[in-house]
């Protein structure tokens, strides 16, 4: 039994140098192959006597169960130090850039009318739209902007033929909307528009946000209430001022200009009032019954502000440069 | 309208400085547009006689003056300039004084004292000129403050007024509403009639009352045309931007600034016969003051005599009649035309004056003969001569109708509470007539306001007086209703963030474009075009966004940028047959590598798939291609778009051509979409999935290379068999093994029941009846 004794340590051992898989299986051979030392061993069992031979083979087979523990063992920490090895050899530069498919990105002036549309669609405000080649009813007579008023000179306007012109302002929406729908009305029409201007401050094209409310009940102080808060969140400070200015729009009545605070001055921001009722009066709505307030925002200008541009005609170069700031 | 706030102040002087006088006006709808100095500061600056000169002793171009500044001693003074000499007067900044950029000192002049400064006009900063002393009038007084004396202490306000408010167009009328506003007190010109010492009468004739409802003109005999203008009046003039040019016409000019009432002078001598006022006869010409010759047409009202028109009513004089140095009798005319015979006229011939300005939007036709009056006046004062009697024909004049204003719809149009007290006081402010009626007032408009008409005119008028600072901000309140918002239909933000997301930047381009663009690039004959472009290259309206897509590509690849993905969501402008026409396009463009320069990732050029992935994003995978032919486009890589059997778009690669004419290094892939179709999705709806696991099969077939994907694709759909749950091509192969002219095509083809699992047998029936169907349509092989 010595002898088998030894057959553990000696398989042990031999195990233990053992580098490879390929190599244990070797060294199993050795001892629990056909002419392996164990083997031999359970072969001598027969050589004794019946009385010897079940406490004998009891014996070897606790050193075979131990020799295979020992192949076992070692197995696994080949097997661990191959699969550590693989994994060391995988290793990357976790810091190389991704795969870059290029970013994209919209324009600012995009940006802009995203946040006033879901502005003022979270106080039930619907988008409206109306087309950019206008007749010069929308565009002026319904606002009551009559041939050769002088107003029609305050508009630098594009003429396609004699009755069409591309629209001076978003306002001709609210007619549109106006002789389609019933009060009660909450509309923003944002959109293009086209004056024949074109300098460090005027763009011949570019856009105006329309708002229009109409309802029985509707106020000059309710337009306050709805600019102000408006200007206080798109601009995200409650502690923004608005300036209301007697002003004069043929299409509303009594008519404001709108100043907000800025640098510790005033800010001209766009034009409001209440629906005039020659408006009124040309899409059929009761003035007596109802009234209705009307705004019109410059788009470049709020995007200008927000943003901190300090040149219009950044937006219409499309300067990736300069765009790709927005992304 | 730009003044002088010492003439307003003469007229109102409220208890306010200049910047809250400023304020006040702004915030009651005369904006102030600029408020400016009339004068540069400066401190210490008399009236000085020069008493006597010499020479200096040690320079040639200087001179000592004994000058006396009326302090009792006359100062020493060392001066360089040539018309300094003994009995001048001219300015002297005395020791201390404050001039614009320095200051005086008592100093030494090549060893000389001198103890001040004679001045210029330049370095009192009031002109540019520079041509030594000023020279100051011979009574003017020594000693004698040089602002007090030129009135410097003074300001320019200059006035942004709208287009209702035309009775601020001049003194008066901005005086009345600065005491309506601030309640200070009112005090205008005393204006008499003046004595008339002459008979001779003018006579005049109207022909048409409404277009002239009043004309009011006289005589003056005997006026010196050469007196010169007196120093206030110019003065005044030219703080209100009128230059002086001689007196009879600074003096109308003078009466338009101060009274609002544009007035003519013509030189009564070169009258022949009657004054009549009258249309113009067709093809009669005139030439104006401004030496222009025009040719009027029947709807421009005229002031002629018996033998020719002498001038256009209300805008302009003619050149005949004019008032000139030998003028020695004028005929002086004040009237109202009525604005809407005045509007557009001088427009139409290109341009505008003070009076054709006033007259088109509203003169006070009540203050006709005082106008009158006060310029006969000034005249006489200024130029002599005799007066004769006044000639006026008065017909017709407008009414002022009285206009109801209800105290419930005031405060509930506004959403203030004013009583009756306080919006009478406030109409007694404006000096509007009105009478306490049931629940409001009754008020008639004096003539000066053009504005009043209708009950929000004093609606507007009560809440600009009260402060639209006083009018709360409040938020509505309404009832709470839910927008509709269907789940079939997609926003446009939709598209934008799709394309953001696969690299392209959203751009915007004017919807103008240069005309070739349509005729050449797009074949567009016949585009929508401006009448007044704004310039020669932005002259039409585009049908297609590609070209701002182009024009943007250029424009960055000069500013070194090498791959560019762009898109520009807007609208397309087309003359259609039944009026204009437009639509929301969906646009874009693709240059240079299909991704960016980077280490793990070959460089490879973008190509026509790359664009068709992304209108498959767009279209849902819904989008059928169609090869087609696009003049942009190149012949071989262009296809339509077809959406529910629809052309809805193109897509395509740049033609070489236009890639040569643009100078672009690589060609571009270009896609433009109808939006409108793109914005409509579907509501999901389930449909059952199979328990059982589907079988895939796989076939390859060799055809002609002429026949399509899409051809193959159709005929294996058509077989409707509804175990086949998808089709798909997987690989495509030309060259060794397969013959000249053919192609192979390899599918694979998604099988599935939902009852059962299929049997080996029915799946090979399936592909049996597929391959018979290619062999037939398309004389399809199977490829071994």
């Amino acid at each position: 039994m010595q002898n088998l004794e030894h057959i553990i340590s000696a398989a042990q051992q031999d195990f233990s140098t053992c580098g490879t898989v390929a190599d244990l299986e070797q060294a199993k051979a050795r001892y629990l192959g056909k002419s392996g030392s164990l083997t031999e061993a359970l072969k001598g069992l027969g050589k004794l006597s019946a009385e010897e031979r079940p406490a004998a083979g009891a014996a070897i087979n606790v050193i075979k169960q131990q020799v295979e523990s020992a192949l076992k063992q070692r197995r696994n920490a080949i097997l661990q130090a191959e699969q550590d090895r693989q994994l060391a050899n995988e290793t990357i530069d976790v810091t190389l850039p991704g795969r870059n498919a290029g970013t994209g990105g919209l324009h600012p002036v995009s940006l802009t009318l995203r946040r006033v549309e879901e502005l003022f669609r979270s106080i039930g405000f619907e988008v409206a739209e109306g087309p950019e080649i206008e007749s010069d009813f929308y565009n002026f007579t319904a606002l009551n902007i009559p041939e050769d008023h002088p107003a029609r000179a305050m508009h630098d306007t594009f003429y396609v033929d004699d009755k069409h012109v591309l629209r001076t302002h978003t306002s001709p929406v609210q007619v549109h909307y106006m002789q389609d729908k019933a009060p009660p009305l909450k509309i923003i029409a944002p959109g293009r528009v086209y004056r024949v201007d074109s300098d460090a401050t005027h763009s011949p094209m570019f856009h105006q946000v329309e708002g229009l409310w109409v309802d029985e009940h509707i106020s000059f102080a309710n337009l306050k209430g709805i600019v102000q808060d408006f200007l206080q969140r798109f601009f995200e400070r409650d502690d923004l001022q608005v300036r209301f200015r007697p002003s004069f729009f043929p299409f509303t009545e009594p008519s404001a200009e709108m100043d907000m605070s800025w640098n510790g001055g005033w800010l001209e921001i766009g034009g409001c009032g209440m629906v005039h009722p020659e408006v009124f009066r040309h899409v059929g709505i009761d003035s007596e019954k109802y009234r209705g307030f009307a705004f019109g925002l410059g788009v470049e200008r709020l995007t200008m502000l927000r943003y901190g541009v300090n040149d219009l005609r950044l937006f219409f170069e499309n300067d990736l440069r300069f765009l790709k700031q927005f992304s | 309208m730009q003044f002088s706030e010492n003439w307003l102040r003469q007229y109102v002087n409220p208890d306010l400085d200049s910047q809250e006088l400023s304020h006040v006006l702004t915030m009651a709808g005369l904006e102030v547009e600029e408020l400016l100095p009339a004068a540069a500061a400066f401190t210490k600056v008399v009236v000085a006689e020069i008493i006597s000169t010499e020479k200096h002793p040690d320079a040639d171009r200087l001179q000592v003056c004994k000058v006396d500044v009326g302090s009792g001693e006359p100062l020493q003074i060392v001066c360089g300039a040539p018309n300094a000499r003994a009995g001048l007067k001219a300015p002297c900044a005395l020791v201390g004084a404050e001039l614009p950029g320095f200051k005086i000192k008592q100093a030494k002049v090549r060893g000389v004292e001198s103890f001040g400064m004679m001045c210029s006009a330049k370095e009192l900063g009031l002109t540019e000129a520079h041509e030594g002393i000023l020279e100051l009038a011979a009574d003017a007084l020594v000693g004698q403050d040089i602002r007090e004396l030129f009135d410097l202490d003074d300001q320019l306000f200059t006035l942004k007024l709208t287009p209702n408010r035309t009775d601020c167009l001049s003194i008066t009328g901005i005086a009345r509403d600065v005491t309506a506003l601030t309640g200070a007190p009112l005090s205008l010109p005393q204006i008499a009639p003046v004595a008339v010492t002459a008979t001779q009468q003018q006579s005049v004739k109207v022909n048409d009352p409404a277009a002239c409802p009043r004309y009011a003109g006289r005589l003056i005999h005997g006026v010196n045309a050469k007196a010169s203008t007196p120093d206030w009046m110019v003065r005044r003039l030219e703080r209100s931007g009128i230059r002086s040019i001689s007196a009879i016409v600074d003096i109308t000019n003078y009466v338009l600034l101060e009274q609002g009432q544009p007035l003519h002078a013509f030189d009564a001598d070169k009258l022949k016969g009657n004054i009549e006022v009258r249309y113009a006869r067709n093809g009669e010409t005139l030439r104006l003051l401004n030496n222009t010759d025009i040719t009027l047409s029947q709807d421009m009202l005229l002031i002629a005599d018996d033998s020719a028109p002498l001038a256009l009513a209300g805008i302009m004089g003619g050149e005949g009649s004019a008032v000139g140095d030998e003028t020695a009798n004028i005929f002086l005319e004040s009237a109202f035309f009525a604005p809407d015979v005045i509007v557009g006229k001088a427009r139409r011939l290109n341009f505008s004056t003070d009076s054709s300005y006033r007259f088109e939007r509203g003169v006070d036709f009540g203050n006709t003969v005082q106008a009158l009056e006060r310029a006969s006046q000034l005249v006489l004062d200024i130029c002599g001569g005799q007066a004769g009697p006044i000639t006026e024909v008065l017909q017709q004049l407008p009414q002022r109708k009285p206009v109801r204003l209800r105290l419930e719809r005031l405060n509930s149009v506004l959403g203030i509470a004013l009583d009756t007290a306080l919006v009478s006081t406030l109409l007694e402010r404006l000096n509007f007539g009105f009478t306490g009626v049931e629940g409001g007032f009754e008020v008639t408009p004096p003539s000066y306001r053009f504005d009043i008409e209708i009950e929000e005119d004093l609606i507007e008028e009560i809440a600009r007086l009260h402060g639209y600072d006083h009018i709360p901000a409040l938020a509505p309140h309404d009832e709470q209703r839910m927008l509709p918002s269907p789940e079939a239909s997609r926003n446009s933000n939709w598209l934008r963030d799709t394309l953001a997301a696969s690299g392209y930047q959203e751009v915007i381009s004017y919807s103008f474009v240069d005309e070739s663009w349509e005729r050449d690039f797009l074949g567009n004959a016949n585009p929508v075009v401006l009448k007044n472009p704004i310039a020669s290259h932005l002259s039409v309206m585009r049908t297609s966004l590609w070209a701002g897509l182009i024009e943007t590509l250029v424009y960055n690849l000069n500013r070194k940028q090498d791959r560019v993905r762009l898109f520009e969501i807007g609208s397309a402008y087309h003359a259609g047959e039944n009026g204009y026409e437009e639509a929301g396009r969906i646009s874009g463009l693709v240059y240079g590598n299909a991704a960016p320069e980077q280490w793990a990732t070959d460089d490879r050029e973008v190509d026509f798939f790359d664009v068709k992935a992304e209108v498959d994003r767009l279209t849902a995978g819904r989008a059928q291609y169609v090869a087609a032919q696009h003049p942009a486009l190149h012949p071989g890589q262009t296809a339509s778009i077809i959406l529910d059997g629809q052309p809805v778009g193109w897509i395509g690669k740049l033609h070489p051509k236009w890639q040569q004419q643009h100078q672009l290094p690589r060609s571009a892939m270009l896609f433009e979409l109808a939006l409108e179709p793109l914005l409509q999705g579907k509501v999901a709806a389930y449909k059952q999935v199979g328990k059982f696991p589907p079988v895939r099969r796989d076939i390859a077939i060799v055809v002609d290379e002429t026949i399509t994907v899409q051809m193959v694709l159709d005929t294996m759909r058509s077989n409707k068999n509804a175990l086949i749950s998808d089709i798909a091509l997987f690989d495509i192969y030309q060259g060794k093994g397969i013959a000249e002219g053919k192609k192979s095509l390899a599918f694979l083809v998604l099988m599935q029941d939902t009852q059962k699992t299929l049997t080996d047998a029915e799946a090979d029936a399936v592909m049996a009846e597929l391959l018979d169907l290619l062999v037939q349509q398309h004389g399809a092989a199977l490829r071994n």
